[in-house]
């Protein structure tokens, strides 16, 4: 799950992580009024989901609080790729001296949180492990310990972070490892952990996701859960409990499993046809989870077909024939369907749906696929 | 022979007084695997499909001597499962529970590799050698005995091709479903090696899909290989930075994409099939040419 930065700082500080004091604005006033308390100039920082906010003029600066007001008014509102802001972060600017990377991800290889530093900061990370991985030093936690303050100032004086950063650097990746593993976090930056010219040593900016797994016991982040503007059906599946991810082309596509749903889109787009989403329906689903899995994928505009690809093992033929049948009333008229069933149930079910018009069937998940691609382009 | 799981292997099912737990019971048993016992915490002494239930795995291992065991714990307490497993001395841990936190399974691997234990999954249908039983949830019946191993990321797409695979003949040594999960306790390496060895395998069938670099892994250890595999990889039009389905099927940057890895493969000189329609026909020339 993804948060906000003044989410991810809240995180933070709670490890006793040196922020930049301020808060969220929804309006240029509040922006306005933030700035005249924090006193002297501030940053007017964008929060939406993505990266690249700087590039696209989503950080802006104030030295005076009208200037904040004003700023805040050209942020709010902003579309940053296909994203609205409706919220801005108001920080006291940092005199900034230097800037570092920390980071934590979750390793697949190590099967650990990896634990990344490099002296170049500021900048996307991605770029510079491609370009200069050498510049980025990375540890794996060892998990029977945490990071303990001793390796976390190793790592840094390996990355050649200067002697007056190491102290204060070493307690921040320390607390950073900790809040990591406590959150259920995948991924925790501080990019870029600023030096300032007073020689404070602060997060200036923050970037957390945390494990969806996990929050069945981050109760207060899982409230923190907001619609992704550009994929709101998304946002609606997940708090119904489907597994859907939008794509972008006219053929909805369900089944049952992760790999099998991947593999249908990949028939669909391999007889010419384009999938519009992901939908996997799990293991055992009953006809009431079929229907609004199908009832779900049309309400996608740009669905003009759909196809269910379900191989029956705890998940019965007949359940899916009476879900596909009971959405078809709720379905805009002429929706064309291609049903394919096979393992448990598949023969009782073909026969319930051979009884009513509008359905069609298809022996393998090739043949449904050529025949939900060739109907739904005969209408174009 | 088979790999990891023959009828000599003594079964016990973790949660067996759940819901999942002893209807799988139930159809491990019916597919002939030698269970000999479940563990809850606070139903010792009962009796589930008439096997013996006891509070502790290590009770259950010393009533019974269990050398495998399935779990089907819920996600909370998942983790401890494998952990309690592994310091009980069990040596096959099958973990079918989706949904455990990736940061329990850190802790839960440290465990796993102190004792020596192998953990299959989490997040994956378990296992089956035709013709001896199985450990999990995998669909038995469309199974038949024979020469191809079989490994895969996910579940009903094992079910899928096995079923072609079974169709056109082609009978399965050992198939496993490695799990969905970025952590697993097995990736396709560890599971090719034992194929390698395994007498009656003689070449094996790979489904891989985005996320990870496995497959990369995997095409490597190929290259050193005497017996042929062949490949499928699924997500060819999964889009960058989404969760598609799979906690673990997510393309990171540039890394984990289907093109990648399928390229990773071929460069091995591995078939890699281009629908799961052409695996049967790739496994036959396999053969044929091994």
């Amino acid at each position: 799950m993804k948060i906000h930065e003044y989410q991810a700082k809240d995180i933070l500080a709670r490890y006793g992580i040196p922020i930049q004091p301020g808060r969220v604005a929804y309006t240029p006033e509040e922006a306005e009024e933030i700035a005249r308390e924090l006193g002297g100039p501030v940053v007017i920082k964008a929060q939406v989901y993505v990266g690249g906010r700087g590039k696209a003029g989503g950080i802006q600066f104030g030295d005076t609080p009208e200037q904040a007001r004003a700023a805040a008014a050209k942020v709010l509102g902003m579309d940053i790729k296909g994203l609205t802001v409706e919220k801005v972060l108001v920080v006291s600017k940092l005199e900034i001296k230097e800037e570092y990377y920390l980071g934590i991800i979750l390793d697949r290889k190590s099967q650990a949180p990896m634990v990344m530093v490099s002296k170049a900061g500021g900048i996307d990370i991605e770029e510079v492990a491609a370009s200069t991985p050498e510049k980025i030093i990375r540890q794996p936690i060892d998990m029977h310990w945490g990071l303990r303050p001793f390796e976390a100032r190793a790592i840094l004086a390996h990355a050649g972070l200067p002697h007056q950063v190491i102290a204060k650097g070493g307690a921040i990746l320390t607390a950073l490892a900790k809040a990591f593993i406590e959150s259920d976090a995948s991924l925790a930056e501080i990019n870029p952990l600023a030096l300032t010219t007073d020689g404070q040593v602060q997060a200036a900016d923050a970037k957390i996701l945390i494990d969806d797994n996990g929050l069945f016991r981050q109760k207060e982040y899982a409230t923190w859960a907001e619609s992704e503007e550009s994929n709101p059906l998304e946002f609606e599946a997940k708090q119904e409990g489907l597994t859907y991810v939008k794509l972008d082309g006219n053929i909805g596509v369900i089944g049952n499993g992760a790999g099998l749903v991947m593999t249908t889109l990949d028939m669909v787009a391999r007889v010419g046809g384009k999938p519009a989403n992901f939908l996997d329906i799990g293991g055992g689903a009953k006809a009431e989870i079929m229907r609004k899995a199908l009832t779900f994928v049309a309400r996608d505009p740009q669905v003009k077909g759909i196809l269910v690809n379900i191989f029956g093992g705890i998940t019965r033929g007949e359940e899916v024939a009476k879900g596909v049948i009971m959405a078809q009333a709720d379905l805009p008229k002429g929706m064309p369907i291609v049903v394919r069933l096979s393992g448990t149930g598949a023969e009782e079910g073909k026969e319930m749906l051979k009884q009513h018009p509008g359905l069609d069937w298809g022996k393998d998940m090739r043949e449904a696929a050529q025949k939900i691609v060739a109907v739904v382009g005969s209408k174009e | 022979m088979s790999i990891l799981l023959d009828n000599t292997t003594r079964v016990i099912v973790q949660g067996i007084t759940g819901r999942e737990g002893q209807f799988h019971t139930r159809n491990m048993i019916a597919a002939g695997t030698n269970m000999v016992g479940g563990m809850t915490p606070g139903k010792g002494g009962t009796i589930v499909e008439g096997l013996p239930v006891f509070d502790t795995v290590e009770e259950a291992i010393k009533a019974t001597g269990a050398s495998a065991s399935c779990i089907f714990v819920p996600p909370a307490g998942a983790a401890d499962a494998i952990m309690e497993a592994a310091s009980a001395g069990i040596e096959l841990i099958v973990c079918i529970t989706e949904g455990i936190p990736v940061i329990d399974m850190t802790r839960a691997m440290l465990v796993v590799h102190e004792y020596g234990a192998r953990l299959i999954g989490p997040n994956c249908p378990g296992m089956c050698t035709p013709g001896h039983g199985k450990i999990g949830i995998i669909p038995y019946q469309i199974f038949t005995p024979g020469p191809v191993g079989f490994i895969s990321r996910s579940g009903t797409l094992t079910y899928e091709v096995v079923a072609l695979l079974t169709e056109a003949d082609l009978g399965q040594s050992t198939c496993i479903g490695i799990g969905g999960d970025p952590i697993i306790g097995s990736t396709f390496v560890d599971y090719l090696k034992l194929f390698e060895e395994d007498a009656q395998t003689k070449a094996v069938v790979m489904c891989g899909e985005i996320g990870g670099s496995d497959e990369e892994d995997a095409a490597e250890y190929i290259k050193t290989m005497s017996k042929p595999v062949v490949a499928f990889v699924s997500g060819r039009t999964a889009p960058p930075g989404k969760r598609m389905g799979h906690a673990g099927a997510i393309i990171s940057g540039n890394t984990g994409t289907a093109q990648g890895k399928v390229a990773a493969l071929q460069a091995a000189k591995v078939p890699v099939a281009d629908t799961i329609f052409d695996i049967p026909g790739l496994v036959k020339e396999a053969l044929a040419s091994a």
